[in-house]
């Protein structure tokens, strides 16, 4: 087993990385809105990125819709984590709010949204994560809701802690909960993670460094908000979430990284 | 730096589905688009490898296609399934050797082109995911003419056109492995507006 880097070198990495990133724009290129697929400081993209360019062609009608999802797939009781079993998880009780919305600022409706994470302790209901944190009798960590008519989405859950992970020596994930969306076209599915506002290990993250523009990577912080948050029960937190699809993917950049 | 940027309708970025998607993505009869006793059923199965040719045994794929006509589906029901309505969506985790497999119809070809479905790779050390084609081998003269296959250089083509791998359980079987990295890797597609 090779040996694992310290975050002193991981760091140094990133940083490298970003540096020159920087200077790609500094010489007329355009900002990137993705992460990087071959982001060597996470190590597991090393040999999971493809090396070919991808092959760039037009969406077909197949690619230009999207399934549909409905009350017949989702129960509206699944949008609340808290609920899932006979007592209280344990944690911070939050809300997590915002809208899906396209390149053109108009709501994604009636469209299926998941969400999974791990619990306050950090663990999740995995049986491969081995992070000796408790878990919850409380807590599964598993929501789905469809979106409503101006593309609105609303879970109750608990604030997820920090984990580690074995990509360097002292390696852990900032606080996220992940996010699965569908779009109107296939074409504009989206994977990703939500995080929280300053959080002390954004900078020691590589999957969360792994997007090099630090405009772009804000984009998945959401943002605490009072008006959101409910009296004597959960503070709130808001995030919108924008898929614009094949408009975004024209400046893939990790040819010239390969 | 900012903490937060007001939405300004750019496109949110994409982040890994992690190791960990298991109690959470995968749902029943995700990989069953129909019954397996379904008169047309095939099986469309195979192993993703990595760089070093090793099967990733943490994968999560998607499937997306039109009904054996050539129409794609705005039927609700896919995450449950009545076992009879066809969605045309389906997914998957692969399992410990790197192995997944469905259960669909071959689609009928839609506005012209060659039949396919479209497949979608997520994975832990894929920090955005992967679209990609399945197109069946008996389908020589429309890909001939098919608009992606023709943008494909002639010597990878092939990654992107299944094997037919004999009768499954009554079901004709077609095989399309998928190969993120390496001599065969799979011809991986950028979708333009």
């Amino acid at each position: 087993m090779t040996e694992q880097a310290s975050q002193e070198e991981i760091s140094a990495e990133i940083e490298a990385i970003e540096a020159e990133a920087r200077l790609d724009i500094a010489r007329g290129s355009a900002a990137e809105l993705h992460p990087r697929r071959n982001y060597p400081p996470y190590r597991s993209s090393v040999l999971r990125h493809p090396t070919h360019e991808l092959v760039r062609v037009d969406p077909e009608e197949v690619e230009r819709v999207s399934p549909a999802f409905g009350h017949t797939d989702v129960n509206v009781l699944e949008s609340d984590l808290t609920i899932q079993h006979s007592g209280e998880p344990l944690g911070e009780r939050i809300t997590v709010s915002g809208r899906v919305l396209d390149g053109e600022a108009r709501p994604v409706r009636h469209q299926l949204v998941e969400l999974w994470q791990a619990n306050a302790g950090g663990r999740y209901v995995h049986k491969r994560d081995q992070h000796p944190a408790p878990l919850d009798p409380n807590f599964t960590g598993v929501g789905r809701l469809i979106t409503g008519d101006d593309g609105e989405y609303s879970f109750t859950t608990i604030k997820p802690g920090p984990y580690p992970w074995r990509n360097h020596l002292n390696a852990w994930r900032p606080a996220h909960i992940h996010f699965s969306l569908f779009g109107t076209a296939f074409t504009q599915r989206l994977i990703t993670q939500m995080y929280f506002p300053g959080d002390p290990l954004f900078a020691l993250d590589p999957i969360y460094q792994s997007i090099t523009d630090p405009a772009a990577r804000a984009r998945l912080i959401g943002s605490y908000d009072h008006s959101l948050s409910v009296p004597e029960f959960s503070l709130g937190y808001r995030w919108d979430i924008v898929l614009t699809g094949p408009k975004s993917t024209w400046m893939e950049s990790e040819e010239a990284h390969a | 730096m900012p903490d937060f940027v007001p939405t300004d309708f750019v496109q949110t970025p994409s982040q890994t589905v992690g190791p960990f998607y298991g109690f959470a993505l995968p749902y029943e009869n995700g990989s069953q688009l129909v019954p397996g006793h379904h008169p047309h059923a095939i099986r469309l199965h195979g192993t993703v490898t990595d760089g070093a040719g090793v099967a990733i045994p943490d994968a999560l794929l998607e499937i997306w296609q039109a009904d054996e006509s050539g129409v794609l589906g705005h039927s609700r029901g896919s995450l449950d399934r009545d076992g009879f309505t066809f969605t045309g969506f389906g997914r998957t985790a692969v399992n410990l050797a790197g192995h997944y497999t469905f259960t669909t119809v071959k689609p009928g070809a839609v506005s012209g082109g060659a039949p396919y479905v479209l497949v979608t790779v997520f994975a832990r050390g894929l920090i955005h995911h992967l679209f990609t084609r399945a197109y069946f081998p008996e389908d020589v003269e429309a890909h001939q003419t098919d608009t992606v296959l023709s943008a494909v250089p002639r010597e990878r083509r092939a990654t992107l056109v299944s094997v037919a791998d004999g009768v499954a359980g009554g079901a004709a079987s077609y095989r399309f492995d998928i190969s993120l990295q390496g001599a065969a890797e799979t011809v991986f597609l950028n979708f333009d507006a």
